[in-house]
């Protein structure tokens, strides 16, 4: 992409400059000094010399290998993103075959994005509050409703028990974001050419196979890009289980965050290992989204070469240009 | 495509059932606030007897017995105001002009900017949270709304669509004719550009101010003083002792906490939907 513009060329930096300045006073300098207490022996309320600690690894070390807690902390991460997103991706994906279906044509789509979309724009912490207030023990809404069915003779205390208070976190979750998910996907199906599904239509092909043979493919890109944001937003999970819960019972819901806030600010003040925890959740999230670098790069080139076919080509291309963008 | 009657029976049952499906989830996605508003009119004894979906007549009663334990909606919902439509504010208006920047002109370092957007749109800002607190904690910004409002400023996932934006609507002729009529760079950007870019402006804004009213991480780290207390940390006073039994005040308070957000969902829903699309598909 070539443009005029050869003596403004400071413009540039003078533009771009406030965007660097708090990026590095609030993002840089922040990461850099979380890595530095790392390593030092940094700890209580009351601030006194800090130094570098004999072992400079001996936190990452300590949590590592050392911490029951830390390592449940992740395990327990892990599980919740998997229990979340494994049926969030499967409903999202079938509700998109059934919304992009042109066969089917499937009436007040709008109105059940809006409605299938709402819990996600809604405070984490009031739902995660009001999830457990609606599963109070002894009476609360949904013992009532057990009880209305007949499902169980005595009230069931959920909050109590690892498995359901789990279950509930990562189907907040799950409520929270199938909705998302199915938005972005369905924008990606009208993203797809429709020729492609013109001409399975012309060679006979069904929903289905029209579905796996097409739909699916097309959307490596999307779908890819949808795991690895859902992984770094499940490493930093922290509102729901915090004040749903609290990461009880028996730290069964206590996330990587959770962890790390409760070891620097809920009495204890271990920031130095408050922060190697953090260095390590900063080194699996950049991991993950390093492929959505390369994802995402690759795009932008191919993206790129279009746009400058567009300005070298004339009216006729810059048409599908504009109709690309509207999606 | 619609060329077929053979099987039509077959489609009508699966429609039947994808409509069920359908409006099984709608209900799902309602229910529980309809549970939390109807139960915010309900006084703790009714709640405790059963379950229902109509409203009762206890709703000053509940607020009531909320307002009494220093629950101040009316300070949360000011702060978290103060802080959600600064940092908003911030955020379109810087990003749109690095964007900008990073379109229009050529300068050497364009293209490593652009690579160092990519890679630090990800990061999450509980990584970096304990350096940030013992920081803001030494130039003693603890309990101030700046460390939640300035670094809004930096918003790289902003920037890239903003970029993605103006590589797809803006003409370069555009600047040029305004600087053949003498007009300086930041004049040409606030004036004709920025207009512009409503459409975008307006996507991000909306993100960008919900975003920054839900989050709870950081003001909960930085504010301890309850007069500084923004809505979500609210909330979670709902979860302490000191309501433990009173169900309906915590339905209200609960209640409160929402209210902002649906009326603002329920006005601007087209777009956040159009939004949402946008952003996930990065075109």
């Amino acid at each position: 992409m070539r443009r005029k513009g050869v003596n403004y060329s400071k413009f540039g930096y003078i533009f771009t400059f406030p965007f660097v300045l708090a990026f590095l006073i609030f993002s840089l300098y922040p990461i850099l000094y979380t890595a530095f207490i790392g390593f030092t022996n940094l700890q209580g309320l009351i601030p006194k010399p800090i130094h570098i600690l004999d072992n400079p690894f001996q936190n990452f070390k300590d949590l590592l290998f050392d911490n029951v807690s830390f390592r449940k902390s992740l395990i327990n991460t892990g599980i919740l993103w998997i229990v979340n997103f494994v049926p969030q991706i499967a409903l999202a994906l079938l509700l998109t075959a059934w919304f992009t279906n042109q066969r089917l044509k499937i009436k007040g789509q709008g109105v059940f994005k809006v409605l299938l979309y709402m819990p996600n724009i809604i405070t984490a912490g009031t739902i995660a509050v009001l999830f457990s207030t609606l599963f109070a023990y002894p009476m609360g809404p949904v013992n009532s409703f057990v009880e209305l069915m007949g499902w169980s003779d005595t009230p069931i205390f959920f909050l109590q028990d690892k498995t359901t208070a789990r279950g509930i976190v990562a189907f907040i979750q799950f409520w929270m974001w199938y909705g998302n998910t199915m938005i972005i996907l369905i924008a990606g199906v009208m993203g797809i050419n429709p020729a492609l599904f013109e001409s399975a239509s012309i060679d006979g092909a069904n929903g289905i196979q029209t579905f796996f043979r097409i739909t699916l493919p097309s959307l490596r890109t999307i779908l890819l890009f949808t795991l690895i944001t859902s992984m770094v937003g499940g490493l930093t999970m922290f509102d729901i289980p915090q004040l749903f819960l609290a990461g009880g019972p028996d730290d069964s819901t206590l996330t990587t965050s959770m962890f790390i806030y409760g070891q620097a600010f809920k009495g204890s003040y271990m920031y130095n290992r408050a922060a190697a925890a953090s260095m390590i959740m900063f080194v699996i999230s950049a991991i993950l989204s390093g492929f959505v670098f390369y994802l995402m790069r690759d795009r932008d080139a191919a993206k790129m070469k279009k746009i400058e076919k567009m300005h070298r080509k004339s009216v006729k291309s810059s048409r599908e240009g504009g109709v690309a963008h509207e999606q | 495509m619609n060329n077929n009657n053979s099987g039509g029976v077959t489609r009508r049952i699966n429609k039947t059932i994808i409509y069920i499906v359908c409006i099984f989830l709608a209900v799902l996605s309602i229910l529980p606030f309809w549970i939390m508003f109807v139960n915010a009119t309900r006084s703790t004894a009714e709640i405790q007897s059963g379950l229902s979906l109509l409203p009762s007549s206890h709703l000053m009663s509940n607020l009531r017995v909320l307002l009494d334990k220093s629950f101040d909606p009316i300070q949360g919902f000011m702060n978290s105001f103060i802080i959600s439509s600064s940092a908003t504010l911030l955020t379109v208006y810087f990003s749109s002009l690095a964007a900008y920047g990073l379109v229009t002109y050529s300068w050497k370092l364009r293209g490593p900017f652009f690579t160092f957007i990519l890679c630090v749109m990800m990061i999450p800002s509980q990584a970096s949270a304990i350096g940030f607190y013992q920081f803001m904690y030494k130039i003693h910004w603890t309990n101030s709304f700046l460390p939640l409002i300035l670094p809004a400023i930096a918003a790289p996932a902003v920037v890239f669509f903003m970029r993605q934006y103006l590589l797809a609507t803006l003409s370069i002729e555009i600047v040029e004719a305004a600087r053949v009529d003498g007009s300086g760079e930041f004049k040409t950007f606030n004036r004709i550009i920025l207009p512009l870019m409503v459409p975008a402006v307006a996507t991000q804004a909306i993100f960008a101010f919900v975003g920054n009213w839900n989050n709870l991480f950081m003001p909960l780290i930085l504010l301890t003083q309850k007069e500084k207390y923004t809505m979500p940390i609210m909330v979670s006073l709902l979860r302490g002792d000191i309501y433990k039994t009173e169900f309906g005040s915590i339905y209200m308070g609960l209640a409160l906490t929402a209210l902002p957000l649906f009326v603002v969902y329920f006005l601007l829903s087209r777009y956040i939907i159009a939004g949402v699309a946008l952003g996930g598909v990065k075109e």
